[in-house]
């Protein structure tokens, strides 16, 4: 195997957690990750080095972009729960399921490349094609929109001042 | 103004929360946040985000990667569905160029003065052996009803089940591992054998056999856009070998394969 099927190969776990996360549905995320490592394979010669993670987690952010608009387009029924839901999890991971779905698809990305995945603001920036001025503002968003979610969603602990 | 003066901003906030604050910044982010509660609240409120999302996603990268997300299978898989993008396999198939089987042929091979035509209803057979090959080569994880590690009870089974004693050939040589077998309808509302091969890159071949009727023919090689067929009768059989359009790959399947049963069916007779 070639050193770039390698290292995407090495990719998918970090790929898989990614999508599944922005999803929520296990098998919408794989289908994600299947379709970027299709992309990425025929796109072999696209890649002029750089960080071959920020490439692909770049292609499945557009693919994401390009299914939800595509879901936009069509008027069908979504399920109201989510094919993934944390089976037996505690009442958190419901939680932060639910907040996460309730952001906008660019900060949800925003947040999850730097929380989940780990990346740099520089590298986020570079994935969503922005100036890192604007993921700051999309981070702060994301972070607000949580906390405002997860203490009105939960009114018995929210805090007594 | 030294940079352990500056007044703490919202982005320095959200560095402390992802750890990248840079050095030179740590101490006043950690003396703004002792000296203002509210600005800690937030900022233990961000941590436990991080930290509910770490914990409910995280562990999703340990899982093992499943096969449909395998490179190799992916190549294979992108293969087959490029080259059936364009246009439906019906359509392609029915224009599918016949062409007579010459050259590089053995003993036994090409031409063994049969008929040209195909025995009625071959056709037919050879398009069913050609949708089961469709159908059933991008399935992942059901793509037989035997796996081939029970290759002597597939063979028991199936002979029972087309009504002649059945051969299923080892093409070990040709790095083709048997992944198992399944029964499917045959020409004429008979019953049909049909096993599956994989290499090592995931590229499937597939062979459909069932009673044919009368005689024998050539061997003779249709392609598709996307996989090609070596199909031939012989000792009233009727065999159709499909996989992806490599034609050298195919006919040295196929080749094989009719040599393996050509051989057993003479120690039988």
């Amino acid at each position: 195997m070639s050193t770039f099927r390698r290292d995407i190969e090495a990719t998918i776990p970090a790929l898989r957690r990614y999508a599944r996360a922005l999803t929520r549905d296990a098998d919408l995320a794989d289908d994600l990750v299947q379709d970027t490592l299709v992309r990425a394979l025929r796109s072999e010669h696209l890649f002029h080095g750089g960080d071959l993670r920020v490439w692909m987690y770049t292609i499945l952010a557009n693919l994401n972009r390009n299914r939800l608009r595509a879901l936009a387009r069509r008027p069908t029924m979504m399920p109201i729960d989510d094919g993934d839901a944390a089976e037996g999890a505690p009442e958190g991971a419901r939680d932060i399921e639910r907040a996460l779905a309730t952001l906008v698809d660019e900060q949800r990305h925003a947040l999850l490349l730097v929380v989940l995945e780990g990346l740099s603001y520089r590298e986020v920036a570079e994935i969503q094609g922005v100036p890192i001025g604007t993921v700051m503002s999309r981070l702060a968003r994301a972070r607000s929109q949580i906390k405002t979610f997860l203490e009105g969603g939960r009114p018995a602990l929210r805090r007594v001042k | 103004m030294t940079d352990h003066d500056k007044p703490v901003t919202d982005e320095e906030l959200h560095a402390y929360v992802d750890g990248v604050v840079p050095d030179d910044r740590q101490e006043a982010v950690a003396t703004f946040l002792a000296a203002n509660p509210d600005a800690a609240t937030l900022v233990a409120a961000w941590r436990a985000q991080a930290d509910a999302i770490r914990a409910r996603y995280g562990a999703v990268a340990d899982e093992p990667v499943p096969a449909r997300l395998q490179l190799d299978r992916i190549i294979a898989g992108d293969i087959l569905a490029t080259r059936r993008g364009s246009r439906p396999f019906r359509i392609a198939a029915a224009a599918v160029v016949l062409l007579a089987f010459a050259g590089g042929a053995g003993a036994g091979w090409t031409l063994r003065g049969a008929p040209d035509h195909a025995p009625s209803g071959f056709d037919q057979m050879t398009a069913q052996a050609l949708d089961a090959y469709r159908l059933y080569v991008v399935e992942v994880r059901h793509p037989v009803e035997v796996p081939g590690a029970e290759a002597a009870h597939l063979r028991q089974w199936l002979s029972k089940r087309v009504g002649y004693e059945l051969r299923i050939p080892d093409l070990s040589a040709l790095g083709l591992k048997l992944v198992g077998g399944r029964l499917l309808p045959g020409p004429t509302g008979s019953a049909a054998a049909f096993y599956m091969y994989e290499n090592a890159a995931g590229e499937r071949y597939t062979v459909y056999c069932a009673k044919a009727g009368d005689g024998e023919t050539a061997l003779r090689f249709k392609t598709g856009e996307q996989y090609a067929a070596v199909t031939w009768v012989d000792d009233n059989i009727g065999y159709v070998v499909s996989g992806p359009s490599d034609r050298d790959k195919l006919e040295k399947v196929a080749k094989n394969i009719y040599d393996q049963v050509d051989k057993g069916a003479e120690k039988k007779g």
